[in-house]
C-alpha cells in the first residue's frame, strides 16, 4: 500500500493540478467554470485534474444546482505539514552536502 | 529519528563524520562555508549575535545562545513555522567526530499553523516543489 505522502506527492506533482489545489487554498470555494477561465486548459481537462485532486483527499466537491463548487481540504495535507518529518528530511540533506564540503576543504 | 512528545517537537540527526572536529567546527561556524551546505548567512560564533539564514524557500532568523569551540555550539531557529533551538555536538571517535544535531521547538498556539494563515502558503508550496524536486 502507498504511503498517505507518497499519494500526496504524486497528486501535487503535476502544475496544471497544483495551481488549481493552490487557487482553493488561497481563494476558497470554487466553481468548476470559474477555475477553467483561469487554468489554462479546458473545461474537461480541469475537471479531471479535480477527480485526482478528489480522490487524493484534498479537495471535496458539492452539487449546487447545475454547478459543482470545490473546496480545498487542509486536513489532508497533515502527512506532508508534520514539522519533524520535514526538519529530518531537512537536515539530513544538509548533512550530505555539509560532508561533501569537508571533503572539499583543506 | 523524528519524535513527538507532548507540546515538544524533537529531531535528532547524528553521523560519524571522518574529519578531525576542528575541521568540522570551521564549516559550521564560518560564513563562507555554512553558505556552502546550509543557507546564505551572516553568521558569527558570538554569543548573543542575532543572524539570519536565507533561502530560495524562505528565511530563518537565530541568536547564538552557546559556544564552546569544537565541542558545542548551540542557536535559536525561527522560521515561519515555528520557534525552535538548534544543537550542535562534536565527539571526538577512533575515526573522526560523532556530529549530533538536535532541534527542539514548540508547537504554535495554532496546532495547525498553516489554517488561515493564507500568507504561509506560498512559502510553504515552494518548499513543497523544492522538495518534490529532489525526490526525484
Amino acid at each position: 500500500m502507498q504511503q498517505p505522502h507518497e499519494v500526496l506527492f504524486r497528486t501535487l506533482a503535476d502544475p496544471t493540478r497544483r495551481a488549481l489545489f493552490e487557487r482553493l487554498c488561497r481563494d476558497g470555494d470554487q466553481t468548476v467554470r470559474a477555475l477553467t477561465a483561469k487554468a489554462g486548459v479546458s473545461q474537461p481537462a480541469v475537471s479531471k485534474h479535480l477527480g485526482v485532486l478528489k480522490k487524493a483527499g484534498l479537495v471535496r466537491d458539492r452539487h449546487e444546482g447545475r454547478q459543482t463548487h470545490y473546496s480545498a481540504q487542509l486536513d489532508a495535507l497533515a502527512p506532508l505539514t508534520d514539522w519533524a518529518n520535514q526538519m529530518t528530511r531537512f537536515w539530513e540533506s544538509r548533512f550530505d552536502d555539509l560532508e561533501a564540503l569537508l571533503r572539499r576543504m583543506d | 529519528m523524528a519524535e513527538s512528545q507532548g507540546e515538544t517537537l524533537n529531531v535528532t540527526i547524528e553521523r560519524e563524520i571522518p574529519f578531525p572536529a576542528e575541521k568540522i567546527w570551521r564549516a559550521l561556524t564560518q560564513p563562507h562555508l555554512l553558505e556552502e551546505w546550509l543557507m546564505k548567512n551572516d553568521f558569527k560564533p558570538a554569543i548573543d549575535h542575532r543572524f539570519s539564514f536565507s533561502a530560495e524557500w524562505g528565511a530563518v532568523e537565530g541568536q547564538v545562545l552557546e559556544i564552546e569551540p569544537h565541542r558545542k555550539l548551540s542557536y535559536t531557529w525561527g522560521d515561519h513555522n515555528l520557534k525552535s533551538t538548534v544543537t550542535w555536538t562534536l565527539t571526538p571517535t577512533d575515526k573522526g567526530t560523532l556530529l549530533r544535531m538536535e532541534q527542539t521547538g514548540f508547537r504554535p498556539d495554532q496546532p495547525r499553523y498553516y489554517q488561515g494563515a493564507q500568507a504561509g502558503w506560498p512559502k510553504f508550496l515552494a518548499a513543497l516543489e523544492e522538495l518534490l524536486a529532489r525526490i526525484d
